[in-house]
């Protein structure tokens, strides 16, 4: 059966069945050294804003 | 000379030591009371707890930094506190009972003009039958809360592990043992710290890996859930988690009180009011928290314990205890200078504190049983907290007693945290996420009680990278090397 195999998980009407799942481009840019690595910087600026407001 | 005494040399309490040292310089004397000879960064016992790091590489002694800082040392544990002194000792004190092998077992009254209580939780194992018992965790669980535990953890999993390659499945049951626990984000940091692990080992497939909780929803966290700003949407973190548990296999049983365990076996009632039992092979349950049980007496020595603390054991401070049920709560019930209001020299920081009510709805099963999560109160709230009250503390001894308290409400602060999903310089995960502000304030922000702009979340790579820099940089600061005062909480 020709089934995508990051939904194998789900199963109709179990308690996983309304949540939304990560297909194969979400999961390899999490990954991604070069996406990650801005993503690291983003994150970090986005955190110390929260943490000045913070003080 | 005014002397300062901080109960506990954890996160808030070292923090608080640390600043009051730096800021009163030698005039005057800053005493620390602590148990433990060693200073642990709890987050990373996760990554003890999988084998992924050594109880060294998260703890260090304390004796030299605070030789270093100034600061007296006393390796004891607190027992009481005079807040009035007694009939022959004038002044505030508090009697301690040594813990290192040369004095253990003798007591000192140690007198004050201010303290601090950050004595942290009392990791109580024994409110649930079989999760443990008066002298800690039980046989048939793990625990990831101190260093020890996690080491012992990682024993286990690995024995579990040999196990799967030798043909045999495992079950694995993570979460909360008891329905008025907190501190989910360490379970869930955990859970799936063991599937990273399991899958890495080639095992995947032989484990059946499953939560239990006391949420009433996947993603409460102890705060009432969040909602995170994503593509233009506010997402409720219910759907986020609820999508990392389904990308990585991980059933769950949530509303869930653990009343009981056994030898591989947990048995717990739900929200709804039936029962249920599960089986397990390996199993990490987070105790309930409570105060550490420190008693107080007066001048004339009746125990006005119930006068200082809360029933859980908790400190009392600036907060609202009266505010009822759930739909009069406010933001402002929240304590903002953390002083104790019936002696103003005592104040309490970090899990210490008692707050006025939990963050979370609280629910209860028909058959009367509470099941709802306790609110947290995570590293940087703690370490906020700690240095705010040190800021006070240092303000009243130099600039005089009348000096304003510095404030730190919970309901006006934000907190960054970073959920491990897996460790791995390139394969490791973890989810980072930043609350603004911890306790939602429904009448500023209507809706979802939390500013949108400054409450956000994602997973990948990028939040586990944070997670080992901040490892490195919390134990920086914490040893006081050069620029730890530069470095936030
Ligand atoms: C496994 C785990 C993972 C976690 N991960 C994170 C995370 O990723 N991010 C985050 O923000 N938070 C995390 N937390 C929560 C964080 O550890 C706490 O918020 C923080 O430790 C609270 O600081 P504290 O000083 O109040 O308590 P503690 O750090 O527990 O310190 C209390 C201190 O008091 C001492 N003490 C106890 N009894 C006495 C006594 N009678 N007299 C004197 N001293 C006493 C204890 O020995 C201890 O040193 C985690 C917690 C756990 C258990």
């Amino acid at each position: 059966m020709a089934g995508k195999k990051e939904e194998a998980n789900i199963k109709a009407y179990s308690q996983n069945f309304t949540t939304m799942t990560p297909g194969p481009f979400a999961k390899w840019i999490r990954t991604c050294v070069v996406w990650q690595a801005i993503r690291f910087i983003v994150i970090n600026i986005k955190m110390l804003v929260v943490v000045s407001k913070s003080h | 000379m005014a002397r300062l005494i901080v109960l506990g040399g954890g996160v808030s309490g070292h923090t608080a030591a640390t600043f009051a040292a730096e800021w009163l310089g030698s005039a005057h004397e800053v005493v620390v009371v602590t148990p433990n000879s060693k200073w642990n960064w709890i987050p990373s016992n996760i990554w003890v707890g999988v084998g992924q790091m050594s109880k060294e590489e998260v703890t260090f002694d304390l004796a030299p930094v605070y030789a270093k800082a100034g600061i007296t040392y006393k390796q004891a544990k607190a027992v009481s506190i005079n807040p009035e002194g007694s009939d022959s000792i004038e002044k505030p004190f508090v009697t301690v009972e040594f813990t290192d092998e040369a004095r253990l077992g003798q007591s000192e009254n140690i007198e004050y003009d201010y303290l601090i209580n950050a004595t942290g939780p009392k990791l109580n194992f024994a409110a649930t039958p079989g999760l443990g018992d008066a002298n800690g965790l039980g046989e048939f669980t793990v625990s990831v809360c101190t260093a020890d535990h996690a080491s012992h953890a990682a024993t286990e999993l690995e024995k579990a592990i040999e196990k799967m390659k030798a043909g045999e499945r495992q079950k694995f049951l993570i979460g909360t043992g008891h329905g008025m626990c907190t501190c989910q984000g360490a379970a869930f940091e955990y859970i799936f710290n063991i599937e990273h692990e399991v899958r890495k080992a080639g095992v995947r497939d032989m484990a059946d890996i499953k939560w239990i909780s006391n949420e009433s929803f996947l993603g409460d966290f102890g705060v009432g859930g969040l909602h995170m700003k994503t593509m233009g949407y506010a997402v409720s973190s219910k759907i986020f988690a609820e999508s990392l548990f389904t990308e990585r296999g991980v059933e769950w049983i949530i509303g869930a009180h653990v009343n009981k365990v056994e030898s591989g076996k947990a048995h717990y009632e739900l929200l709804d009011g039936t029962m249920g039992e599960e089986e397990f092979d390996f199993s990490m349950l987070i105790p309930p928290f409570a105060g550490v049980g420190l008693k107080a007496y007066d001048k004339a020595g009746e125990d006005i314990t119930a006068t200082v603390f809360a029933p859980n054991g908790f400190m009392k401070v600036d907060a609202n205890y009266a505010a009822g049920s759930y739909e009069n709560w406010k933001a402002s019930d929240w304590p903002s200078t953390y002083q104790n209001p019936t002696y103003a020299n005592m104040f309490a920081c970090g899990i210490a504190f008692a707050p006025p009510h939990p963050i979370s709805k609280p629910m209860s099963s028909p058959n009367g049983t509470p099941i709802s999560p306790t609110p947290p109160r995570t590293g940087m709230p703690s370490g906020i907290i700690g240095k705010a009250v040190a800021h006070s503390i240092c303000d009243r001894i130099l600039k005089g007693s009348e000096a304003p308290l510095h404030e730190a409400s919970m309901a006006h602060m934000g907190a960054a945290c970073v959920a491990s999903a897996g460790k791995g310089l390139f394969d490791g995960t973890a989810a980072a996420m930043t609350i603004y502000p911890v306790v939602p304030d429904f009448e500023k922000y209507p809706g979802t009680g939390r500013d949108t702009d400054y409450t956000f979340g994602e997973i990948g790579l990028a939040g586990h990278w944070i997670k080992h820099i901040l490892h490195h940089l919390f134990i920086w600061k914490a040893k006081l090397k050069a620029g730890w005062t530069l470095i936030p909480e």
